[in-house]
């Protein structure tokens, strides 16, 4: 950004993707002479109605599962996952529980929250610091009075990865339906959905290099259904509303191409992760990832910068042309620092020190170099504005030390 | 990212005062619980005089509390204390350039370690009256512990009550689901059921006589609702007049007038005049008497512009 003659690193890959250039090259002729309507029975539609197919077939190819069918095209993960909790209530409308996790996205959280107040209990399942779930309680909780599970497959904000193959077979066991939001795993972890008793599964295009405005519902043959939106036959009546055909066609690409680099993800992107984790906390004091850091996805760190706020930290980053984010309340506007954090029980003065460099296939081992020279200094900085710190380290209990009135 | 003014860029990157200073005679430790955010103000104090020679600071906070921080630290040196006490939150933002709605706590934080400060330095104890809530409506940065309050004092029933005290949904009007579901709780809280009023919210008359001084973000303009709606439409008028006078005299200084030609509920009509009329900084100009209305009724009004046909402004074709 205004570091002459660097590019800029880009590390916040979990927020969205860079679309792949041969996901763009692709969907181009579907924008100008492939403008048909797939729905229709003249050539103009009957091209793209094609291409669609192809795409589904992409979809369940990495994700395993057994039919295409099973492949509902929606227009974000947010739908998905709206779509899946709302047709478990709207099917089994005598079941009014719902299981779900204190740390889960937003798209999930919000919506079991507004249930709530409809009157539905919802059971959030707590975490430990390392967030990781009790599965003792979770088979506690399972019954017949619950409508659906929902568990997110990898956490966005640390990575953290939850066993959802395994929790799907408790659920399915006790004939309770199985939502996960996959939308940070897909394309980073492997998955044979066909083997598994997922029942409902959301992905986003725009994590995965496809753009942004698609999303897919995975719904296992045979799963009770009810749709969000009723209206034409579009998705066999599941999705109704004309299909976002050159996005969709993008997603089929860019699932062919999370395919073919899923070892690439595993291992290099991984490597260059690690590199950037350990040489960060090497070189800087008072700071430590967050998250299950034996058990997460490749591609993300999460680093707690104790005594400072990560808001400040994000903005000297961005003026060295370095994007990640931050867990800290200022950068949402919101109340409180992140609800992962705080659910981990990660102390206020780090929660809201946290950074979530999240990388991809795009990322180089020279960039990770340069953010972590670049990374100590800022932090430095900070620390000497902060009145937590003293010359050389944090202040003696500094708790006690500076005690503000809070308003 | 934050909309961040080049003031409030240029006091982040390159904050003035930063650190404690050694020789400080007065300390105010404040903090603001959303962002999470805390600063400790350190102030020299010449005894005699009361002006404060010095002051430093040290901020655990985001771009625009540090930022707000060293907008302070500036804006205090060489003031007597109670010169200094002057400075609203509001002051300290307009030296910054503006805070986006979601920021406007840290100019609150950063008046709050003044006024802990020269507590400290007279040896009074100093106790924070103002509760900070999640941030309800963007347009006026209302938060929900002042909406709450607001219902509670005035024993308010409806949205439109609630934006006629506090501002809150005047704007946009997205944050009105929010305000729904205060009410209901609130309401709940005394024994009452929320009962909202079909479809649109701006049409429903208040239900309540405002007894109360309007609340404000700028704790130093607490001047009395007595214009609410339903208060007389003769008040309202003059209260509208007495706007337009105090703004006349900067419209005149560029060649310029406004007039006031009719109000209709929420809509005021005026007539720019002179050098105002087809200016093109006439939509700021509007943009400005609307807002400076908006303060002094204490209720969202709609400034509209109009040519001086009174004939068709009476029969309530200006728009």
């Amino acid at each position: 950004m205004s570091n002459p003659g660097l590019a800029d690193v880009y590390l916040d890959n979990n927020a969205t993707t860079q679309c792949d250039p041969k996901v763009v090259e692709v969907m181009m002729p579907y924008f100008t002479e492939q403008f048909g309507n797939p729905s229709s029975l003249h050539s103009f539609g009957n091209k793209v109605g094609f291409a669609l197919k192809k795409a589904r077939k992409s979809v369940q190819d990495l994700l395993g599962a057994e039919h295409d069918s099973e492949v509902v095209f929606t227009s974000c993960g947010t739908e998905s996952d709206s779509t899946a909790i709302m047709s478990a209530l709207k099917a089994q409308p005598e079941r009014r529980e719902i299981i779900t996790t204190t740390v889960e996205h937003p798209a999930v959280l919000n919506l079991c929250d507004y249930l709530a107040t409809e009157g539905y209990t919802i059971h959030k399942l707590e975490v430990d610091g390392q967030g990781r779930l009790d599965l003792a309680k979770y088979e506690a909780l399972l019954s017949d009075k619950v409508a659906v599970v929902s568990v997110m497959w990898a956490n966005n904000e640390t990575g953290t990865i939850f066993p959802v193959v395994e929790m799907a077979e408790m659920a399915d066991k006790a004939g309770v339906m199985f939502h996960t939001d996959a939308v940070q795993a897909v394309g980073k972890i492997p998955m044979n959905l066909q083997d598994t008793k997922i029942h409902m599964l959301s992905l986003s295009g725009h994590k995965l290099h496809a753009p942004k405005g698609v999303g897919v519902l995975y719904l296992k043959r045979g799963t009770r259904f009810r749709p969000l939106l009723r209206g034409g036959h579009q998705e066999r009546g599941r999705r109704a509303g004309t299909e976002n055909v050159t996005s969709i066609i993008g997603l089929g690409v860019a699932c062919d191409l999370a395919q073919e680099n899923m070892e690439h993800e595993n291992t290099a992107v991984k490597a260059m992760r690690d590199r950037l984790q350990e040489g960060i906390l090497a070189a800087v004091p008072n700071s430590f990832a967050t998250g299950d850091v034996d058990n997460r996805l490749p591609n993300t760190a999460n680093i707690a910068f104790e005594y400072i706020e990560g808001e400040a930290i994000l903005l000297l980053m961005n003026k060295m042309g370095i994007a990640a984010s931050s867990g800290s309340a200022c950068t949402s506007g919101s109340l409180e620092p992140s609800h992962v954090m705080k659910a981990m029980g990660i102390p206020y003065t780090a929660a809201h020190g946290t950074v979530r460099f999240s990388l991809s296939r795009y990322n180089t081992m020279e960039e990770v170099e340069r953010v972590i020279e670049a990374v100590p200094p800022i932090v430095a900085q900070l620390r000497k504005l902060s009145p937590y710190w003293g010359e050389n380290g944090p202040v003696e209990n500094p708790e006690q030390a500076f005690a503000p009135v809070y308003a | 990212m934050w909309d961040y003014s080049e003031k409030v860029k240029e006091h982040f990157y390159n904050p003035k005062n930063a650190g404690a200073l050694a020789d400080s005679n007065a300390v105010g430790d404040v903090g603001s619980i959303s962002c999470g955010d805390a600063l400790r103000l350190s102030l020299k104090v010449e005894p005699e005089t009361e002006i404060i020679l010095d002051a430093g600071f040290q901020t655990f906070g985001c771009g625009s509390a540090i930022a707000s921080s060293s907008a302070l630290t500036e804006m205090v040196k060489g003031k007597t204390l109670d010169e200094a006490l002057e400075i609203s939150n509001q002051d300290i933002a307009d030296f910054l350039d503006g805070l986006p709605p979601e920021k406007m706590h840290c100019s609150v934080m950063g008046r709050e370690a003044l006024q802990a400060a020269v507590a400290d330095y007279r040896g009074e104890e100093w106790v924070d009256d103002h509760e900070e809530g999640a941030l309800v409506c963007k347009c006026f940065a209302i938060d929900e512990v002042m909406i709450r309050d607001t219902i509670k004092a005035n024993n308010l029933s409806t949205v439109a009550d609630v934006t006629n005290f506090t501002k809150a949904g005047g704007g946009c009007s997205s944050c009105h689901e929010s305000i729904e579901y205060i009410l209901e709780d609130e309401l709940k809280a005394r024994g009452e059921t929320f009962a909202p009023a079909g479809v649109s919210i701006a049409a429903a008359a208040p239900t309540s006589t405002p007894q109360q001084p309007l609340v404000s973000i700028d704790t130093r303009s607490s001047a009395p609702a007595e214009a609410a709606p339903g208060a007389g439409l003769y008040a309202r008028i003059k209260k509208i007049e007495q706007v337009l006078d105090d703004i006349r005299p900067a419209l005149r200084a560029d060649g310029g007038d406004v007039e006031l030609m009719d109000v209709e509920g929420k809509n005021i009509y005026v007539n720019l005049v002179g050098a105002c009329s087809g200016c093109q900084m006439a939509a700021m100009t509007v943009g400005g008497i609307q807002q400076k209305l908006i303060e002094a009724l204490g209720e969202f009004v709609k400034v509209i512009p109009v040519e001086k046909k009174p004939a068709a402004v009476q029969m309530g074709g200006a728009q």
